[in-house]
Parts: C-alpha cells; structure tokens; sequence
C-alpha cells in the first residue's frame, strides 16, 4: 500500500508541471497538453482521496471532469486548428490581436 | 341609465375615424364623420339636458372607471350633468355642430382637410371633458387637452411662419395659466383631501376662513389659469394671434366655446370664490379692464378678424366682471348669448374672406352687402346682437352684467362705468366694421370683385341659425323689470350658484341705466355711420389730430413690445449669459465633463495590462490564485 502522501505529492508535482507548461511553453499544443495534465493532476488526488475516504463521491466527480476534458479537447483543437489555417503558426505570443 | 359618456364617446370615435382614416377613404368620409360626430353629441346632449331638468336636485352622475384609489383618496372618471355643465354641453355640441356644418364650405379643397376635422373632433372630445368631469382632475385633462387641440389648430397653417409663431405663443401663455390652476388644485387637495367639485363647493364654507390668506391664494391662483384660457390681462395677447388659424377655428375655440372654460371653472366653483372677497374684487377689475382695454383696440384694427378677435376679449372681460360682481348667472348668460353671436360674426367674417380669395383686410372691402346678402344680414344681425340693441339677445345679457355691476354688493359705479363705456365703443367697432365690409364703395381688387358671390348652403345655413338665436336666445333671461315672463335664467340657476349679500339700487336706477346704455349704444352706430359709411376718408381726418391715441389703439398698447422689453429679453438674457454662460456651461458641463476625463485617464492608466499575450493573462491569474489561497490559510 502506497502511502497516501505519495501520491497527492506527485499529484502537486504534475499539477505544477501543467501550469509551469501553461506559462512558459510557446507552442499552443503544447500549451494545451498541459491543460490535460492539470486536469488530470486534480483527478489523481480526486481518487486518492475517493479511496482513502471509502466514499464514490470523488469517483463521480473525475467521470464529470473527464467528460468536460474530452468535450474542451475537441473545442480547443478546433479552434487551434482553424487559428493555424489562417496564420500558419503556433507560437502563441503570434495570437495577440485581441488586446486594448 | 343616462348614458352620459356617450356624448364625448361620439366626437373621440370622430377623431380616431378621420385622423386615422380620413386620409386614405378621402373628403366624402371626412364630411360625413366629422359634422355625424359632432352632431350625435348634440342629439345625446339634449336628451341629457331634459332628463337633467326633471331629476332629482338637477344632477346626473355617472361612474364610469376609477382611475387613481390610494388611502382614501380617489380619483375616477366620473360625470357630472348639472345646471352649469348641461347648458355648456348644449352650447359646445349644438354651436360645434353648426360648425362642422361650416367647415365642410369653408375648408373645401384645404389640403389637410381630414387632419382639420380630426383635430376639431378631439376638440370637442376634451372640451366635454373639461365640463363633464367632476373633479379637478378630470376637468383638467380637458384643460390641457383643449389646449393642445387650440396649438394644433392655430398652426393648421404650419408652413406659414406667423401661424406656427402664434400656436406657439397661445401654448406658452397658456403654460402659465395651468401652472396657476395646478398650483390652486394642490392646495385644494392639501386642505380639502379631496378634488371633486361637489366636495369643495359643499365644504368650502366649513374647512377654509372666509377672506382668509389660504382660500385667497387657492382662487387667485384658479384665476390666473382662467386669465391665461379665457384671454384676460394679463394673458390675453395670445388670442388675437391665435386668428393665425382657420376661421371656423376661431369661431369655435376663440370665440365660443374653449376661452369661455375659465368662466366655467370660476361658475363651478363659484362656493370657493365668494369666499375670497379681495379675489372677488381683483377679478372684478381685471374682467372691467380687460374688456375697456381690448375695446380701445378693436376701434382702429382693420384687420376683420383681429377686430373681432378683440371684440372676444372684450366681452370675455364682461364676464368676468359679472363673475367679479357675484352675478355668476349673468355671466354664464352672457357667455351663451356671446357664442350666439360671436360665432356668427366669426362664421360671417369666415364668408366674407371666402368670397373675396381670403383677404382678411377690411381696406380692401366694402359694397359687398348685394352680392353676399346672407351674409350681410346675418352679420347685421350679430351686429346688433352684440351691440346691446334692444331685444337682441346681447341686449338683455349685456345689460343684467351692467346692472349687477352697480348694484351688486361687491360691485361698484365705476365698475358699471368702464362697463358701459365698454358697452359703447363695442357698438362703434362693430358698426365700423359692417359699414367697412359691406357699404359704401368698394375697395375690392377689381378682378376679384368680379368673382364675388354668397358662399354655399353649408355656410349660409349655420349663419342664418346662429342669426336666429342670437335674436331670440336672450327672451331666455328677461330682466325682472319687464314684468312680462320670468327671468329665466335665474330660475334654472336656481340654487345653483353661491348666494352674495343682497345688494342695492331699485327699479327706477335700473331703468335709468339700461335707457341710459341703449341711448350710448344707438349714439354710437349714428358716430360709426357718420364716420366710415363711405370708407376710411371721413376718419383719417380724425385720425390726424389723434394721432398718439390712434397709434396707441393700433399698436394694441405697445403690449406685445411691453412684454419683449420685460420679459422676453431679461430672459434671453438671463438664459445666455446666467444660466446657459455661467452655470451650464460651468458647473453641468464640467461635471459632465470631468467624468469623462476621469474614466479616460483611469483608462490609460491601466490599459497595458492587456496587452494580448495570453501567457501574461495565465501568469497574473496564477498569482492571483495563489494570493487568494494564501489569504485563506
């Protein structure tokens, strides 16, 4: 039995990763994968703490967070997708029309 | 049931045929909807008048919605058929109708033609308002309304810039006059809790001290509203102006029906006036000044609608005076006699301007009376209606407001003077008149004189109706001094109005006087014959050695100029330089603008904080986040 700190370590370990990603990488897509693993970060402590607690609430709520997590993929592909048609690029610094 | 909310329901169903209508189903519609309106009013109206005269204490009353309930105050669309309100709903429909009747003759080919009819049925709608209603409230919905109805009437010409001038002169001294009634409605329902009539009227006695500072402010205040309707000093420059618009206009709103609404209200409220003897007194004079005022005036206009315009003005001072004097009957009297007789003058006049390609200018008429013979006798006989010519229906109404002004107990002989010199000078410009238009030669251009011919049946019939009664609706109130029939009038007011201490003179004075007024009135048509039977030439030879006193006259006492020097340029004044220079533009428009300045700079100042990158966005949110979190801990 993996002690429970262990894992809600390495839980803030890759939720930090994530917004470290968000922040510092140029790359939408890769910018975007960070997101997920945010995400999935919060998932992780969701179930360590569904198990230690012996209740399905925290169960419930990943099946939520990953139905939203598939449904935003497809948004935001779609959307860097058509981004990149018109300006054939990734770089998000590039996206920056929408200010003042 | 009495139905009573039919009468003003015909002419507002009127007005929303014609106005909404009339233009696209064209004149025939309109001359059958407009005159129909008006004419089922009249019909309604007389079947009122005599189920009035036979129910119990002359009133009928009729609910019909209540508009405002609050405490125990309420307000509804209530109507009233009394004495006073059942003789000016047959004044307002049977004179409208003959009218409309004219109307249809004399604006035939106007191009608004529907939009005229619309307007006058809506007329006729809010002037049974004003007299059907029985509170404050509802009397002044017709107040205002009327008004409005006298500005779109006046501006019926609106292209032309004199007519849109002096609609918007009769709205603004009207504005003053409502702002008096508004304020006196206030103070009504601050000391009585209530704005019906019949409460005042029944209470006015208990609640308010006789003379008392309160009850002088609340009529006074009532009478400026009527000064400003009923055209009295110091309101009265409206109405001459106001024959800007159509000439059945001025008959019907400026001379019958519409500036006689301030007389209603004084008459209606007449329990509230008398306990106001200084109120009493100032109207008195106002009403004798007016009308010697306007009279000097008339006697030089050569316009021949400002001539009777004037005319009107001077007879609404007789009123006034009677309503001064307490003689509340007489002076409704002679408000029925008057829109006998004024309308038919007006109407008169109205054929005349026709038949001559509308010109208005009595030095271009004379020696019409062959070719427009109805019109001439019909006018010859409004005439000598007005001019007190005994047995004419003026006669006898004129002449009981200038008995009551002597004997009366808040009259006085030199209010009986100003009126009987008044009386004079009426019968002198009103026999110039006829002499100028229809005797001696003419002066008519001569292309249009060729054309002249007597206007059609639709003018012709309402003249010879209005010229029957204005010979025999005076027989309606005989003075008692004849002995042959009873006074009528009194009896039908009887109890009506409120009683005046008894006053004085006897039967001989009273003779003496009236002999006295006809031997003036008769002197004055010889002076007017002697002097303008053949034209103008006879008096510029007067006029040469009076020439102040007739640039006086013809300049209408410099009022108009005495108003612009007062009042209209310290405005200006105060407008441009005070509170448009001064406080405007320094302290409204600085606020105005100091916000806007603040939002900017604000603005500027925080602006670069969106700069487009998203990952700065992400960052300030992280530290955000992290700052809230630690903030919890």
């Amino acid at each position: 039995m993996i002690p429970i700190e262990h894992i809600l370590l390495l839980s803030a370990l890759l939720f930090i990763i994530g917004v470290l990603g968000v922040m510092l990488r140029r790359n939408v897509i890769v910018i975007f994968m960070s997101i997920e693993l945010m995400l999935n970060a919060v998932n992780l402590s969701f179930v360590t703490f569904a198990r230690s607690l012996d209740s399905m609430t925290g169960v419930v709520f990943i099946f939520f967070i990953i139905v939203v997590a598939a449904a935003e993929a497809v948004v935001g592909l779609s959307i860097i997708l058509s981004i990149f048609r018109t300006r054939k690029t990734l770089n998000i610094d590039e996206f920056n029309l929408l200010k003042w | 049931m009495s139905q009573i909310w039919l009468v003003p329901a015909f002419p507002l169903l009127g007005f929303i045929l014609n106005g909404f209508l009339g233009k696209r189903f064209g004149t025939h519609f309109v001359t059958f909807v407009g005159p129909l309106a008006v004419g089922m009013a009249f019909a309604q109206s007389l079947v009122l008048f005599f189920q009035m005269l036979e129910a119990e204490g002359n009133v009928l009353n009729e609910h019909l919605y209540t508009w405002i309930a609050s405490g125990n105050f309420e307000a509804g669309i209530n109507f009233t058929v009394d004495q006073l309100s059942g003789l000016y709903l047959l004044i307002i429909t049977g004179v409208g109708f003959l009218i409309h009747v004219y109307s249809v003759g004399y604006m035939k080919g106007e191009s608004g033609y529907y939009r005229f009819f619309a307007y006058l049925n809506l007329f006729v709608f809010f002037m049974l308002l004003l007299v059907l209603g029985d509170s404050f409230l509802l009397m002044f919905v017709g107040w205002e309304g009327v008004g409005l109805c006298s500005y779109l009437l006046i501006g019926y010409y609106f292209e032309k810039d004199s007519a849109a001038e002096a609609a918007k002169k009769a709205f603004l001294f009207n504005r003053i006059g409502d702002f008096g009634v508004l304020s006196a409605v206030l103070l009504i329902f601050l000391s009585f809790g209530s704005i019906e009539f019949a409460t005042v009227n029944a209470e006015a006695a208990t609640r308010l001290e006789f003379g008392g500072p309160l009850v002088t402010a609340i009529t006074l205040l009532l009478f400026l509203g009527a000064t400003g309707k009923s055209a009295q000093i110091p309101l009265f420059v409206w109405l001459p102006d106001a024959m800007e618009g159509p000439t059945p206009v001025s008959a019907l709103i400026h001379a019958a029906t519409m500036v006689t609404a301030g007389l209603y209200m004084v008459a209606r409220l007449s329990h509230l006036f008398v306990l106001a003897p200084f109120t009493m007194n100032v109207i008195a004079v106002v009403g004798a000044t007016t009308a010697i005022l306007a009279a000097t005036i008339a006697i030089t206009q050569t316009d021949i609608k400002r001539v009777l315009a004037y005319s009107t003005v001077s007879q609404l001072g007789y009123m006034f005076l009677a309503m001064g004097v307490g003689a509340f009957g007489a002076g409704v009297f002679h408000v029925m006699t008057h829109a006998f007789f004024k309308a038919l003058l007006f109407l008169g006049s109205g054929s005349v301007i026709l038949a001559i390609h509308h010109e208005q200018d009595m030095r271009k008429m004379g020696a019409l009376k062959n070719k427009l013979p109805i019109t001439y006798v019909t006018m010859l006989l409004g005439t000598l209606a007005i001019s007190g010519i005994p047995f004419f229906s003026g006669f006898f109404s004129k002449d009981e407001i200038l008995w009551k002004a002597f004997s009366s107990s808040f009259g006085s002989p030199w209010l009986w003077f100003v009126g009987f010199l008044t009386a004079g000078m009426t019968a002198f410009y009103m026999f110039r008149m006829i002499y100028l238009t229809f005797h001696g030669d003419s002066r008519v251009d001569s292309h249009v004189a060729e054309h002249v011919r007597e206007s059609p049946l639709s003018i012709t019939l309402p003249l010879v109706i209005l010229a029957a009664l204005a010979v025999i609706g005076g027989f309606f109130g005989v003075p008692h001094v004849f002995h042959v029939i009873p006074n009528g009038i009194e009896v039908y007011f009887h109890d009506f109005f409120a009683e005046i201490p008894a006053g004085h003179g006897n039967v001989s004075t009273e003779w003496t006087l009236m002999i006295l007024s006809v031997i003036f009135a008769l002197f004055s048509w010889f002076m007017a014959s002697r002097l303008y039977h053949s034209g103008f030439e006879i008096a510029s030879g007067l006029r040469s050695k009076w020439e102040w006193a007739y640039q006086l006259s013809l300049n209408k006492w410099y009022v108009d100029e005495l108003y612009n020097s007062l009042i209209i340029q310290p405005g200006r004044l105060l407008s441009t330089h005070l509170l448009w220079g001064l406080f405007d533009q320094n302290v409204i428009d600085r606020a105005v603008n100091t916000t806007g300045a603040v939002a900017r700079s604000v603005g500027n100042t925080i602006r670069p904080f969106q700069n487009g990158l998203i990952q700065n966005y992400a960052l300030i949110f992280t530290i955000g986040t992290f700052l809230i979190l630690w903030y919890m801990t």
